[in-house]
């Protein structure tokens, strides 16, 4: 019993570096986020609030913006987790079919993965921003085919929701391929020689077989590109600037960072419901992606 | 189905950099594999018998020569349209599926004509799972059953087509010793059940030996010797066989021959009518060996290790090319009281001589 207790002591005393940090960066502020959502009429110079309730979301979920956030958010998420997934899966399959310029292919696909998302925002500025100058590549484009174009940064709100996925999508793009990459490549190649003796179809070898087979690092892809969507921020700063509520393509996160330190910023108490509500958000859908994933995926 | 190959080659070109040099995996195969009979492909490991098997099945495609199924040229179709059942060394058994599933597989992938009913595919599998044994794993998964369990599927499913021909790669190399023993009667029993022609790959002479009805020993790409077991042990057509087949080794020793007199070091051993005089390589069986204190082959004894029936006497002799030979007798002939110099007389028929330097049999009488 005695040799227990102190190889326990132990155990704790080398997790009690981690644990100090986790505690101090991350739970601590945690539970500070729930309390500020239920504090109203917070007072951020004097430290003060008025009384505790629910206040502070019924604001949040009536505010406009919020709204707005909310529609935006979850435009980008549905439109470009499945977009992405599908089209790296296709990618991948591509670059594990060809031999000849695969490093090469590989190598440019990877490139968006090691460059600065406001280095890629300026590249798409170029393709789509009107300036004084000139209407854009793309609209120049456009023009060649007789279309008057379009303001895709300042325009109408499918013009610049359009852009916004597209952006979304390169971005995320070359992890997935590097991952799905990996996934085709760790398939047994016996399963694929098993069944070319039994006569099976390319479709059939692909969707009983390479599907099944590399669904676990599917779902985990989803999953983690859900999350990721729904804490998009960064991105929309890049294309549209810091001003994203007048833009009109401010996100859920965006919303949060404005309540906060933005122009019409300092409620912490707004900020911290909004947080809560994206938490719960993110918490429900994760929580159908793996209960739907325990269902398909059985190894 | 009788299978025919006529001077198969296989050429792996060499890579440019890392290994220049061609690989002639398969050299010039040349034999006939009679209908419904159980065919052991028997070497080394890198000997080719693996690529011969996909040459076989039609995963590879020869270099040179020609395949026959019966009377049809198969050498230029797809595996698909060969008819052939191959069982993977690993079993190649899809996870995800169950063994139904796994065993349906093929069938669902007949077109047109060939297609059947959900019926008539569920009839198939039960008889397929029947030959087997495996009726009641139906519903599970590869995962939840035992290795010669997962062996039986993947039987099952190349069987379900009702092949031509059923081609296994290693089928007993990963199951334990016992059950190993089991599985390959089992093999034995379904092909002799279903009269399938059967070939099967394997670097375990005994393997070979036990189950075949006939054995191919390969090596380096290139066919040694064809034949039944028994024949191809009793009269090894050179060095390489003999040394291959047989467990404890064949003792390989050091001789010349004197007028028709086999002599090995000082002693002289044998009758040997019709070879010429010269150096010869001698192979002495471990059961050539009979204790005789007053017998010809005269050696030092360096230990004695005892199984049971039989005693295995390793002893040292100036001729020995073999590090350790060893002579297997009767352990009831073993005693406290045997001397460090051992005697032995020699049975004749498990004496076999071979060329020095090319290794080949020489026959006598």
């Amino acid at each position: 019993m005695k040799k227990r207790s102190s190889s326990q002591f132990k155990a704790w005393l080398y997790l009690l570096p981690a644990a100090l940090f986790l505690a101090v960066f991350l739970v601590y502020p945690l539970i500070d986020v729930l309390i500020y959502s239920f504090e109203e009429g917070f007072n951020f110079a004097s430290q003060t609030y008025q009384g505790t309730g629910l206040y502070n979301y019924s604001y949040v979920l009536h505010d406009p913006y919020f709204i707005q956030a909310l529609k935006n958010t979850f435009l980008i998420v549905i439109i470009t987790v499945p977009l992405s997934t599908g089209l790296a899966l296709l990618i991948s399959l591509g670059l594990n079919k060809i031999k000849a310029l695969k490093d090469l292919f590989q190598t440019i696909f990877f490139l968006p993965y090691v460059t600065n998302t406001l280095a890629v925002g300026l590249v798409f500025m170029i393709l789509f921003k009107k300036t004084a100058y000139t209407d854009g590549m793309i609209n120049v484009l456009l023009h060649a085919f007789g279309s008057p174009g379009v303001d895709f940064i300042e325009g109408p709100y499918w013009a610049k929701m359009f852009v916004m996925c597209l952006y979304t999508i390169w971005v995320v793009l070359p992890f997935k391929i590097l991952i799905l990459t990996s996934a085709l490549a760790s398939v047994n190649p016996m399963y694929y020689k098993a069944a070319r003796v039994d006569g099976t179809s390319p479709a059939r070898i692909f969707f009983r077989i390479t599907l099944p087979m590399i669904s676990p690092m599917i779902f985990y892809l989803v999953i983690t590109g859900f999350i990721g969507a729904f804490k998009a921020y960064s991105d929309e700063v890049a294309l549209f600037g810091t001003n994203l509520n007048a833009a009109g393509m401010n996100t859920i996160v965006g919303y949060v960072y404005d309540m906060l330190y933005g122009d019409s910023g300092g409620y912490p108490s707004y900020a911290s419901a909004a947080a809560l509500i994206l938490f719960i958000v993110i918490l429900t859908i994760t929580a159908i992606n793996l209960l739907v994933s325990n269902k398909k995926v059985s190894m | 189905m009788k299978v025919v190959l006529e001077h198969l080659t296989k050429v792996f070109p060499g890579r440019e950099k890392k290994n220049p040099k061609d690989v002639v995996a398969v050299s010039d195969f040349h034999f006939v594999i009679p209908d419904g009979k159980l065919v052991g492909l028997l070497g080394p490991s890198g000997c080719g018998k693996s690529t011969a098997l996909n040459l076989i099945s039609g995963l590879e495609v020869p270099t040179e020569g020609r395949i026959f199924f019966g009377d049809d040229d198969v050498t230029d179709l797809p595996p698909e349209h060969r008819g052939v059942g191959l069982v993977f060394q690993n079993y190649a058994l899809y996870p995800h599926l169950t063994v139904r599933q796994n065993i349906r597989f093929p069938l669902e992938n007949l077109k047109g004509d060939a297609k059947l009913s959900k019926e008539e595919m569920e009839d198939k599998v039960l008889e397929a799972a029947k030959v087997v044994q495996i009726e009641g794993l139906l519903d599970r998964k590869p995962a939840e059953m035992s290795g010669g369990q997962q062996q039986r599927v993947a039987i099952a499913r190349a069987l379900v087509k009702k092949p031509k021909v059923l081609l296994l790669d290693e089928p007993l190399s990963n199951l334990d010793a016992r059950l190993r023993l089991q599985t390959r009667e089992e093999i034995r029993r379904i092909q002799c059940e279903t009269g399938i022609t059967t070939i099967f790959v394997t670097h375990d002479q005994e393997e070979a030996m036990s189950i075949s009805d006939s054995i191919v020993v390969m090596k380096e790409g290139k066919v040694q010797q064809v034949g039944a077991p028994q024949e191809v042990y009793d009269s090894p057509a050179n060095l390489f066989v003999a040394k291959f087949l047989g467990n404890p080794q064949i003792n390989v020793f050091e001789g010349t021959v004197t007028k028709e007199r086999l002599y090995i070091g000082d002693d002289d051993l044998l009758e040997v009518k019709g070879v010429p005089d010269g150096k010869v390589l001698v192979g002495i069986r471990p059961e050539a060996f009979i204790w005789n204190r007053e017998g010809a082959f005269c050696c030092d004894k360096k230990s004695v290790e005892v199984m049971g029936r039989d005693s295995s006497i390793v002893f040292g002799h100036a001729g020995a090319v073999t590090t350790q030979p060893r002579a297997i007798i009767d352990s009831e002939l073993v005693s406290e009281k045997m001397e460090d110099q051992v005697r032995f007389d020699l049975r004749p028929k498990k004496v076999f001589l071979f060329h020095p330097e090319t290794e080949e049999r020489i026959s006598f009488s």
